[in-house]
């Protein structure tokens, strides 16, 4: 269908997304960047001046970043840890003839629909309390200490509940990657006499390559942004120890004020984003040829 | 390649060992959901009541009454319905032009659209929120509607571009031989054949835009606030009201939840840009 | 009235010359088949006919009148897709009806239409039923109905066998062309498949390389190919192609025998021969042979040939029957 009026009407409807897109994208970028290079507070109008590399110089410099940038890196990696095994696990056992597997596949896709408050303060109160708390029960039944999570291992129990979260969107991926898996090919590999153990790492595993790193670069870029289970249960605390950049920015630029300060660190954050990025739509370009 | 087992008792110790992962993972909803139920003081009790307290529905009703959970709750449902409304009025026509007139610039343009999807929210927060805050767009439901809408743009756009892919393009030729004009391709022929696609579309957008907890918590406080906002209030350490809190949970997250599984099989397909279907 | 007239028409993609320029008269009332191996632009023709792709110089006349400007629509054309192409989510009937509701027909007029269709092609028991529901010779004829309705001044069938299984083929290609004999309308068909466009076709039209390598009837393009291309693409087994000592005697730089002109025998002949594979088909019998002095041949004999691997033969080709190249490929006719 490539004549000329129905490419210059496809022109025309496709325009307006573009350019709402475009604006949405470069205006506030363009001030972020603008504003990063100025010494700029809330509390002090008017004492607006140029500053130059400063405030980049400032926040990368702090020991904030360096701590928030560890914090990030560690939460990113343990969840991405958790959920591709555990994805990998799960969508091989949800691959089986299960009784009821329909039902059960619910409820392990479950989480993902979840806001991400109510996931925090679920897991905050009801299990991770160290007096109340469901583990709690579970620690003492067996004679042990319970753990105060948020303030002994606070880190590692955002970690658990965001890998809690993102667990169920490797396996939806990964189970759809898996039953995609041609059956010929396990059959030829089971007729040259390869076991289970062989199959997976020769046929299974490969095959898998692709999902996986969707899924590893998709998490990435949400996971390097996680701020709400952090805003409702640790406040970024104690100290800094479940502070990761994202929750850094909001702080500076909401609590205190340095308007300046904030866009620096926001354009780190973009830069960090992007360096995943530039391999995601690499992938996905490729795939638009097919 | 599903598996069959050999023998029936194999399938049954996988099944029941399956059954107990998966009730691992859905724990922490079913106990949400257990504690709703529960008087504040069962719900803190040690060890854990299981089902032997006094079911009551007191939690339920005291939300409403205590914090006016359904302004919340009207407010999530305005913001998702309404975001994604906007978005599929762009998205529809802009994915329709993109897969059924394609430009030499088409594949840039939606790698580009992608692209904008990474650039992380704390990026733009500092001039989003002092645009909106001279603008007086703070805690507005229609400012944080079209920053709902903008964001989820893209992923509606690719989504829609994947469905509308998939519909022949001999049936369009087809229609335009058998006369039809470009409003009545449209209308009779191309619609009906997307209807599943869109549908699917919204749902999934729904579900981003309900559970959005940056953007929102962020730029509003009360008027324009969701349930998002709503159940973050529950976080401030001073008393107890995990009862509460649940009930008010299980509400925000039931509907979002049956749409999900009914949404699943698409939800691949919108998260992963098309990449695994 | 469907006489469709191209001259020079042209199509580029870009810079790729797919069509650099074709001249063609289809008369009123003809079977037209395209036929060439893919990638040799005769859907693409199809398509600049059909309107459903810009010319990028050139005229198309139908009935005399120029419609490169026009919509496909206003062509007054029908087309039959590969894919079918019917509208899942509508009835047969729906399908059917659905050009003469967008042409703003009466209900009578759509309803009666429609039922008379659905007659000539067998379809009536079906028009409740959606595309899905049927096998693929039904949904053949549902796009041919979709077709017939209009009442089009040409038919333009695009591969229209090609997804159905080899028997169902032949049954739908008699159907086709028991059809161009009771309507008499103007059609023009693409196929890659030689069979098809030698038992269908009034005119053929052989397409290489986005050129017209020749256009005549059947028996003519099997008879007096312009070239070696449309030598070896006509006719089945492939014509035989010599080079060499034996082609240089009869004056030819390549001598081409079909292999069906060409007299076998276990005693005595022109050229001895080694069988390599024998293919018994019962009627006739394929023999895949080594011939001394010039290589590898295919000779079709008729009827039962006890013959194997290894069997020496001799071959004789029926000298009133051997078509003679010159160096560029080109049909010597001269003596």
């Amino acid at each position: 269908m490539s004549t000329r009026s129905s490419t210059l009407t496809g022109r025309i409807m496709a325009a307006p997304s573009i350019i709402i897109l475009f604006l949405w994208m470069i205006v506030p970028l363009g001030m972020t960047i603008y504003f990063s290079f100025l010494r700029y507070n809330l509390l002090m109008p008017g004492m607006e001046e140029w500053t130059g590399l400063d405030n980049y110089y400032f926040f990368l410099t702090d020991p904030a970043f360096f701590a928030s940038l560890a914090n990030t890196l560690l939460l990113v990696g343990s969840v991405l840890i958790i959920t591709v095994v555990g994805g990998i696990l799960l969508g091989l056992m949800l691959d089986q003839a299960i009784f009821g597997r329909g039902i059960l596949r619910l409820l392990i896709i479950a989480p993902f629909f979840i806001m991400p408050t109510v996931n925090a303060l679920v897991w905050k109160n009801l299990l991770m309390h160290p007096v109340s708390g469901m583990f709690a029960w579970i620690a003492t039944s067996f004679g042990l200490q319970p753990i105060d999570w948020f303030s002994e291992a606070p880190l590692t129990a955002i970690i658990i509940m965001v890998a809690w979260q993102w667990l169920p969107f490797a396996v939806l991926i990964l189970l759809t990657a898996l039953q995609s898996l041609d059956r010929d090919q396990r059959e030829a590999a089971q007729m040259d006499g390869a076991g289970p153990i062989s199959i997976f790492f020769y046929i299974t595993l490969p095959h898998l390559g692709r999902a996986i790193t969707v899924v590893i670069l998709i998490e990435t870029i949400f996971l390097l942004t996680v701020f709400a289970e952090i805003f409702v249960t640790t406040g970024g605390g104690p100290g800094l120890a479940t502070t990761n950049i994202a929750f850094l920015v909001y702080t500076q630029a909401l609590l205190q004020y340095d308007i300046g300060g904030a866009s620096a660190g926001g354009i780190v954050a973009v830069i960090l984003a992007n360096i995943v990025a530039i391999f995601l739509v690499r992938l996905i370009g490729k795939n638009l040829d097919r | 390649m599903e598996k069959t087992f050999k023998s029936p008792l194999k399938h049954i110790a996988f099944s029941v060992f399956a059954w107990l992962v998966g009730l691992m993972i859905f724990f922490p909803i079913f106990w949400m959901v257990l504690t709703s139920f529960k008087s504040e003081l069962d719900a803190i009790s040690m060890p854990p009541m299981f089902f032997d307290f006094d079911w009551t529905l007191a939690n339920y009703v005291e939300v409403q009454a205590r914090s006016n959970y359904f302004k919340f709750a009207m407010n999530s449902v305005v913001l998702s319905v309404g975001s994604t409304l906007i978005g599929l009025v762009f998205a529809v026509t802009c994915a329709w032009a993109m897969a059924f007139s394609p430009t030499k610039r088409t594949k840039n343009a939606l790698l580009w659209m992608l692209s904008t999807k990474m650039m992380p929210p704390v990026g733009v927060l500092v001039p989003i929120y002092l645009v909106f805050r001279d603008w007086g767009l703070l805690d507005n439901r229609f400012g944080i509607m079209m920053v709902l809408f903008l964001m989820n743009l893209p992923i509606m756009v690719w989504m829609l571009y994947t469905y509308f892919k998939e519909i022949p393009k001999d049936i369009l030729e087809a229609a335009r031989m058998d006369g039809a004009t470009m409003p009545k391709e449209i209308l009779f022929v191309l619609l009906p054949m997307a209807v599943p696609g869109i549908a699917s579309t919204m749902l999934l957008n729904i579900i981003l835009a309900w559970n959005e907890a940056f953007w929102t918590l962020n730029l509003t406080t009360s008027d324009a606030a969701p349930l998002t906002a709503f159940i973050a209030s529950y976080s401030s350490p001073e008393g107890l009201f995990w009862a509460k809190l649940s009930a008010a949970s299980t509400m925000a997250v039931a509907p979002i939840l049956i749409i999900g599984w009914f949404s699943q099989k698409q939800l691949v397909r919108g998260l992963t840009f098309g990449a695994v279907k | 009235m469907g006489a469709i007239r191209l001259e020079k028409v042209r199509k580029t993609f870009g810079n790729l010359d797919v069509i650099p320029g074709v001249d063609l008269d289809i008369n009123d009332g003809e079977f037209v088949v395209f036929v060439g191996p893919s990638g040799c632009g005769k859907s693409t023709l199809l398509r600049l006919i059909a309107g459903l792709e810009d010319v990028s110089g050139g005229k198309i006349l139908i009935d005399g009148t120029d419609v490169v400007d026009a919509s496909p629509a206003k062509r007054g054309l029908s087309m039959v897709f590969q894919s079918y192409a019917l509208y899942p989510h509508m009835t047969v009937y729906n399908n059917i009806a659905f050009g003469l509701k967008m042409a703003g027909e009466s209900k009578a007029v759509i309803e009666e239409k429609v039922r008379n269709a659905a007659d000539i092609l067998n379809l009536t028991d079906y028009l409740d039923r959606r595309p899905g529901a049927l096998s693929g010779g039904q949904r053949q004829r549902v796009a041919i109905g979709r077709a017939i309705v209009r009442n089009p001044a040409a038919f333009l069938f695009d591969e229209p066998l090609s997804n159905l299984d080899a028997s169902l083929r032949v049954n739908m290609r008699l159907e086709i062309t028991a059809l161009h004999q009771s309507l008499k309308t103007t059609m023009v068909y693409v196929t890659h498949d030689q069979v098809e466009a030698m038992t269908m076709a009034n005119k053929i039209v052989v397409l290489q390389a986005g050129r017209v390598e020749q256009v005549g009837a059947p028996m003519e393009l099997y008879n007096r190919p312009a070239n070696k291309f449309v030598a070896g693409f006509i006719g089945s087994p492939k014509m035989n192609f010599i080079e060499g000592a034996y082609a240089g005697q009869r004056n030819s730089h390549t001598l081409g025998i079909r292999p069906e002109h060409i007299a076998v025998s276990t005693e005595s002949g022109e050229i001895a021969a080694t069988v390599k594979i024998a293919e018994h088909l019962g009627a006739e019998t394929y023999l895949h042979v080594v011939a001394d002095d010039i290589g590898p041949m295919t000779v079709r004999a008729t009827g039962e040939m006890p013959l194997g691997e290894h069997d020496r033969i001799w071959l004789t080709p029926d000298a009133t029957r051997l078509h003679r190249f010159d160096a560029h490929g080109q049909a010597i006719t001269a003596p």
